[in-house]
């Protein structure tokens, strides 16, 4: 369970980005954040994972986000982040995927073994020795899905999962998201992708939530997304 | 590729050349830090016209590099922006000490030049340590290697942070340069006008990204403690490695081997 209560944040001596924010997601939920650009749904994801600290309350499964309980609450979230650059800091993929499961003291027998069902998974056993900084920009966002994935955690936020990746790796990484049954939170400007992983969508808009519900309902609605920048996805305005 | 981008390249070379096999990278890193480390004290002890005493100190870097399978050239190559540096330390030192310590031939030597010629060879040789350390243990080992000797955690995670900055920067340096190119065509350098601009874009720009990649080593669990990247056991070899080296640091450093061969040679 991930629940917001009455949660605000403003970046240093700025505006503020979230604006008394409130929802709650139950176990297993796949939820997409939609939203315009600079919406405030990377800062969402940023103060679940107690990145940043705001007002109000941020609960994962009763435990309260704060300083105290990070790396409890932060062991049980796994968050791929928007720039993948970023999430990749050993040498290669594989020292990478490691890092995460040996840091939580998952036995290296057993660490190696989830590395490559992952790898098989994902159909990135080629990459698997590779250095990061040989490898492209797509091939380095799978590397840092398949980094998270090994981290087998409870909930998995992904931001901009399927930006930068060509159609096959688009659809192996819809087609993971779909077989997981962790909660999920995904943010993206990628509808169709949304529509096909996420039964339920929450609408943002200047850091306040403007729409909450079935994906099909808001992911149908026309004016509604296009009053917030957005547009039917494909599948749904061929259709229509 | 641009400049930026072949540095970043040979950054990451580094780490390739880490994970090579050789004797010398299957030692313990902790060993190899300890024997850099009174590598480095020893050379640095040497009088500083105590020339002729510390040349035989090349011989075990030269050594090593051999058992590395890492030809010295590439430490020379790697290091060719810091060693000028290094080497420009003792370049005034002629000028002061004028005083004549040593003649060759009829040709007098002063001590200026010597203290000059000692003082570049030390920074060589530390330098050629140094690289051998990195070169042959991935970083992270090193880092597990302080913590194990109870270095302070925050210092060893500050050291590790710097470490990944500097490939950061630079990375954010190429997407930069080529940037202001693309848009600036026919232009060497940047324009002395846009270098403010330019470096504090830079700075903040890498900036964010470190804080990102720190909050992405915390997210995924790394709490100072090295897990990760497990040490290779201390093993009878090392011992004896450590051992030998320290031996012949010490024949180096309290007998002159220098004169003892040339006494050899004229008899
Ligand atoms: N580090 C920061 N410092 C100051 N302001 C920031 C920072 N990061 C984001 N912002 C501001 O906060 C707002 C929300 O940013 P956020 O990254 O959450 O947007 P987003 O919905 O993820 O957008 P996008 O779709 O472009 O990724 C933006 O107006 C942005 O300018
Ligand atoms: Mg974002």
């Amino acid at each position: 369970m991930i629940a917001f209560e009455n949660v605000s944040f403003a970046y240093e001596s700025g505006e503020p980005v979230i604006r008394d924010m409130s929802f709650r997601i139950e176990d297993g939920e796949a939820v997409g954040l939609i939203g315009a650009n600079g919406a405030g749904k990377s800062t969402i994801m940023k103060l679940l994972l107690g990145l940043v600290q705001g007002e109000g309350r941020i609960l994962v499964d009763e435990t309260e986000v704060n300083r105290d309980n990070l790396s409890t609450i932060r062991h049980k979230l796994g968050f791929v982040l928007q720039n993948s650059d970023n999430q990749m800091f050993m040498p290669t993929v594989y020292e990478d995927m490691m890092f995460g499961p040996l840091n939580y003291m998952v036995s290296r027998e057993e660490a190696d073994k989830r590395v490559d069902e992952i790898l098989d998974r994902l159909d990135l056993q080629h990459l698997k020795h590779k250095y990061n900084h040989k490898i492209s920009g797509g091939e380095k966002r799978m590397a840092a899905i398949a980094t998270v994935l090994a981290m087998e955690p409870e909930a998995i936020l992904m931001d901009e999962p399927t930006s930068a990746l060509d159609p096959y790796n688009r659809r192996i990484v819809i087609n993971t998201i779909k077989e997981l049954s962790q909660t999920k939170i995904i943010t993206s400007h990628d509808l169709d992708m949304i529509m096909d992983t996420c039964s339920r969508v929450i609408l943002i808009s200047k850091g306040s939530i403007v729409a909450d519900g079935k994906a099909e309902d808001i992911l149908s609605d026309k004016e509604l997304l296009e009053a917030n920048h957005m547009e039917l996805p494909l599948s749904l305005s061929r259709n229509g | 590729m641009n400049k930026m981008e072949k540095a970043l390249n040979e950054l990451g070379h580094m780490d390739e050349l880490a994970v090579q096999e050789s004797p010398v990278h299957a030692m313990n890193a902790g060993a190899k830090l300890l024997c850099t480390v009174i590598y480095i004290l020893v050379v640095m002890s040497f009088n500083k016209y105590d020339l002729s005493g510390l040349i035989p100190m090349l011989l075990w870097p030269v050594f090593m590099y051999q058992m590395s399978g890492i030809p010295v050239r590439t430490c020379f190559y790697k290091l060719r922006i810091v060693l000028p540096l290094v080497m420009a330390v003792g370049l005034f030192n002629p000028i002061f000490d004028r005083e004549i310590m040593l003649h060759i031939g009829n040709i007098g030597v002063s001590g200026g030049v010597i203290s000059m010629l000692t003082l570049m060879l030390k920074g060589v040789l530390c330098l050629m340590a140094s690289f051998l350390l990195v070169a042959t243990t991935p970083f992270d080992n090193i880092c597990a290697a302080l913590r194990r000797v109870h270095f302070p955690a925050m210092l060893v995670t500050l050291l590790l942070l710097t470490y990944r900055y500097v490939g950061v920067m630079t990375e954010e340096l190429a997407v930069m340069t080529d940037a202001y190119h693309l848009r600036a065509p026919g232009q060497k350098g940047i324009h002395v006008s846009a270098w403010g601009s330019f470096l504090g874009q830079l700075l903040l720009r890498s900036m964010d990204r470190a804080q990102e990649l720190y909050s992405s080593m915390l997210l995924r669990g790394y709490h100072q403690h090295f897990h990760y990247a497990p040490i290779k056991p201390f093993k009878f070899s090392d011992a004896v490695f450590l051992i030998l080296s320290i031996a012949f640091f010490a024949i180096v450093k309290y007998v002159n081997v220098s004169e003892l061969m040339g006494m050899f040679l004229v008899r």
